[in-house]
């Protein structure tokens, strides 16, 4: 999936995404400082709440569309709208066009969902973004979630950035694209299920070496994370924008 | 028009998914059989479509001529009725497994066969053919090295191509040396293979029919493309005097150069192979001058369903499958619970849509249920179906049915899930309130005990989430970001 | 029944809604075309074979007889199935002559499968076909069963030997499709053989020969 690379903006929108907002807000601090380190000014428009994919999944598609009414009416100025997580940017760019399809508001939501990009591949494709490394030595593994590879064509992007930091090791994982097992409501409808597969996920991440896991997704990391602590793993697991802003300079 | 369908499906009702899935994972032989053969078929896949420019236009080929041939089906399906019966292949058709069964049954019994020879079909499989021969007296014997396999064991396949993957060596070389007269317990491959060919040998020469499966049925030439490796498929349709073949409606093709594309796809797909050994084009019985081949050609066209689903223009993407697996090979949730778990003919992904839609939501609702919607099926998927996005839409057929196509639809309601759909509306469509709960959250959210229900099978193997002291909405309008 | 069925599935289809077919190639995409691998053919077309386990070798017109006797001959194969009415097959019973010493018996296929069927399905230990040709694309011959030479001779015996004439190796099987019209009129059976009979059902392991032939000779014919 390749995409147009835009000019980089004087702004953009920051939709932080539910799970950041109330569980890992210091994610989305650490995406909007990067943005504006670039020299873009941020804006996050109070108005925002969910994108509406746990209810996409559920199938409520009513109820998705309520939802993404709401954000999209949030979201007005033709700017980007930068997002630190693969899925729900994969929820507005890929289906909020077709959850519209046929809908008066058609158009309108074509026309959002143009404008949402991941955040690592915002930072790497428009604003050009090359760190230099201002921590100590360690190796890391990176989480490449599901929808940011195959809804939002991120292959890569989050890798090259951190193989830009010197003094960071990138772990190999022995399986890179198979999933977590979050899936959201999956890992409470089908609990055994979603436990072998975070159970494989984590056995994955600790032979790699890594002490710390990274993600651009905070319901995988919220997923991984939470089994790695019930497990009583050391591995340590956090939104790669935070790592990039301790670390890059 | 919606004729009504008789109903004759499903010939047992089925476990429900996550009992069985439940088993599966904890049987540590079964989760090695599987892991291992599908790392395998992963590794095979990619090494064959490491080309992704070759990839991408050949998958574009494919789908567009699955989806032409769909876009015609009623007509393709009249052409293919003409041109079979100018080769002098007779085409049954049967709105339900009981009538593609008793079509068969009917030209057996014509013919005073005893005896059938099968090559793998699963759509013989839906239609539990071989149940029904033996109740009236005949004996199908599977030929398949897999299907003869889990044949011996009783057993339904757990994979559309590779039927016995879930079963290893030892397993097999137990059933062979109690089934098999005169064969001792080996682990040989080889020698375990050699044993199933001459067990089978006698068995190709005396039957009296053969039935095979379909792979593609091409309109324009009236010709039956058969794709296998071991020679049973050519074997059944060649030495018997009587070849039955069996398959959906929607396998038709339009154009027999919509056949190399297809054929570059499938087997790539399946099982990583450049092309299956056999190719076998089928375009009539034995001539006059020709001293083998079947004396009679039949071809039984079966629905069971595939119409229903045919009327919705997005569920009847499921149609196009080719039936070539990867979507089960790529399957996080397949490779760990197996064939087996979904109850029904068709596993995995494709599965968990096409059971859905001919079975009945009422009575196979829980299985689109049963994906994670990661989205690797699709990304493999040779001719483009959205298996995710139909695992969506039919979870939405389940509680709110739009369409005809789909059976049981709305079966899935509940109270709990309206009050889910007021709640989340109610909450996430309106910033004020949604604003006020975030507060909330962040005060006592933490006090929430992990065994509330829901919570509790979260927390089994995971920690419990921490809520946030304070939201990124509230941190943002402190620092000014939330200012327009 | 049958009508009653047959009128229903076609009545349900056709009240569905239309969908058109998609366009190909789709805008922004290049279009999928067979691939062409030119003077890279035989080269090609051997490697892939014998990837899958077949033996390929080279001869020319008037010398393969001979090399044939002395591949069976190393094979101990005691009786070789044949077409005595094809060209290859009277070149070969020409060329071996009456005397049988070191090589094989030749059987013909010249009855009904009904009156030979022992002999075909244990009574040889190879079988001579010729093919329509070859694909390089996937390492396969083209086979068109006639009356003369029928479909169970690279089938049943353990052996099946192959004569495909260089000159007949073509890039895929969209361009024998193209330029031999098949469309126009198909064979009752045509086959595409790209090694010998092989499965992999017992954990994913390779082993030749579980139905059809356990080996696959190809002696490909120089011009």
């Amino acid at each position: 999936m390749s995409r147009d690379v835009p000019e980089k903006p004087a702004s953009v929108y920051f939709f932080a995404t539910c799970l950041v907002d109330l569980f890992y807000p210091e994610a989305g601090l650490a995406g909007m400082t990067l943005l504006e380190r670039q020299g873009i000014r941020v804006i996050f428009p109070p108005g925002q709440t969910c994108c509406g994919q746990p209810m996409r999944n559920n199938g409520w598609l009513d109820e998705a569309r309520a939802i993404a009414r709401q954000q999209i009416k949030t979201f007005p100025k033709p700017i980007p709208i930068v997002v630190p997580s693969g899925s729900c940017a994969g929820m507005m760019h890929r289906h909020y066009p077709e959850l519209f399809a046929g809908q008066p508001d058609e158009a309108e939501a074509r026309a959002f969902a143009a404008r949402v990009y991941e955040l690592t591949w915002f930072l790497v494709h428009v604003c050009k973004l090359s760190l230099t490394d201002g921590g100590p030595p360690v190796t890391v593994a990176f989480h490449a979630s599901c929808h940011s590879q195959r809804e939002m064509g991120v292959r890569g992007e989050p890798e090259s950035l951190l193989a830009g930091l010197s003094n960071v090791t990138l772990a190999k994982l022995e399986r890179p694209n198979e999933c977590c097992g979050f899936g959201g409501a999956f890992s409470v409808r089908q609990p055994e299920i979603s436990a072998a597969m975070v159970a494989d996920k984590i056995d994955d991440l600790s032979k790699s070496g890594a002490s710390e896991v990274l993600s651009g997704d905070c319901g995988c990391l919220m997923n991984i994370k939470g089994a790695l602590e019930k497990a009583g793993r050391p591995q340590k697991a956090r939104h790669i924008a935070e790592f990039l802003v301790e670390r890059g300079r | 028009m919606n004729a009504p369908l008789p109903q004759d499906t499903a010939a047992t009702a089925p476990l429900a998914f996550t009992g069985k899935a439940r088993v599966a994972l904890n049987d540590p032989r079964l989760r090695a059989n599987f892991r291992r053969a599908m790392d395998g078929l992963m590794s095979k896949r990619a090494a064959q479509f490491a080309d992704a420019d070759e990839w991408r236009t050949l998958r574009a080929r494919g789908a567009e001529a699955r989806a032409r041939a769909l876009a015609k089906l009623p007509d393709l399906l009249e052409r293919l009725e003409r041109r079979c019966a100018e080769n002098a292949i007779t085409v049954h058709w049967a709105e339900t497994t009981g009538q593609a069964n008793a079509i068969v049954l009917d030209l057996l019994t014509a013919a005073g066969a005893k005896t059938v020879i099968k090559g793998k079909s699963m759509v013989s499989e839906e239609m539990h053919l071989n149940a029904h021969l033996a109740a009236h007296g005949i004996t199908a014997i599977e030929s398949d090295l897999g299907e003869y396999i889990i044949q011996l064991a009783g057993e339904a396949p757990s994979h559309i191509v590779m039927p016995c993957i879930h079963k290893n060596k030892a397993e097999i070389a137990a059933l062979f040396a109690e089934h098999i007269p005169g064969q001792p317990y080996t682990e040989n491959v080889d020698d375990l293979t050699g044993a199933a060919r001459n067990a089978l040998r006698g068995a190709f020469a005396a039957a009296d029919a053969g039935i095979s499966g379909v792979n593609f049925a091409v309109a324009e030439t009236g010709t039956l493309v058969l794709i296998e490796n071991e020679g049973n498929g050519r074997l059944s349709t060649t030495l018997p005097p009587l070849h039955i073949a069996v398959t959906g409606i929607e396998k038709v093709l339009e154009f027999l150069d919509d056949v190399p594309p297809l054929l570059s796809l499938l087997p790539r797909s399946a099982t990583g192979q450049p092309i299956t050994t056999y190719v076998n084009m089928i375009s009539g019985p034995r001539r006059p001058g020709e001293k083998d081949g079947p004396q009679a050609v039949h071809l039984v066209l079966l629905d069971n369903g595939r119409s229903r689903v045919y009327d919705d223009p997005q569920l009847r993407d499921t149609l196009r499958c080719i039936r070539c697996a990867a979507c089960l090979n790529h399957c996080p949730v397949y490779t760990r619970v197996g064939g087996h778990s979904y109850s029904f003919t068709y596993p995995g992904p494709i599965g968990k849509i096409l059971s859905p839609q001919l079975e009945g939501l009422d009575c196979a609702g829980d299985q689109p249920h049963a994906s994670s919607l990661c989205g690797a099926c699709a990304e493999v998927c040779p001719v483009e179906i959205p298996i995710p996005d139909l695992l969506v839409r039919l979870r939405g057929e389940a509680i709110s049915p739009t369409s005809r196509a789909v059976k049981g639809g709305g079966s899935a309601r509940s109270l709990g899930d309206r009050l889910g759909r007021r709640l989340s509306t109610a909450i996430l469509g309106q910033p004020r309130l949604y604003g006020l709960i975030s507060r909330l959250a962040g005060r006592i959210g933490d006090r929430l005990p992990s065994w509330l229900p829901g919570l509790n099978r979260w927390t089994r193997v995971r920690s419990k989430p921490a809520f946030a002291r304070r939201s990124l909405h509230a941190l943002a309008r402190e620092r000014g970001y939330a200012d327009e | 029944m049958n009508d009653t069925a047959r009128a229903a599935i076609l009545a349900r289809l056709r009240a569905a809604p239309r969908s058109p077919a998609p366009a190909y190639p789709r805008p922004g995409t290049p279009a999928w075309a067979p691939p062409v691998h030119g003077s890279e053919r035989l080269a090609r077309f051997t490697a892939l074979l014998e990837a899958a386990h077949a033996e390929v070798y080279q001869a020319s017109a008037t010398d393969w007889p001979a090399r044939l006797a002395e591949l069976l001959e190393q094979k101990a194969v005691a009786r070789l199935l044949y077409a005595p009415t094809t060209p290859a097959g009277r070149q070969l019973a020409q060329a071996w002559g009456e005397a049988t010493d070191g090589r094989p018996r030749l059987i013909a296929y010249d009855r009904p499968v009904e009156a030979m069927k022992e002999t075909l399905v244990s009574g040889v230990e190879a079988a001579l076909t010729g093919t329509l040709g070859g694909i390089a694309h996937t390492g396969s011959l083209v086979l068109w069963p006639t009356p003369d030479e029928p479909r169970l001779m690279s089938l049943l015996p353990p052996l099946h030997i192959a004569l495909v004439e260089e000159t007949a190796i073509a890039d895929s099987l969209s361009a024998l499709i193209a330029s031999q019209h098949w469309a126009k009129a198909m064979p009752t059976n045509a086959l595409l053989i790209s090694g010998p009979s092989k499965t992999a059902d017992i954990e994913q392991t390779l082993a030749y020969g579980v139905h059809g032939p356990k080996a696959l000779i190809v002696l490909v014919i120089r011009p």
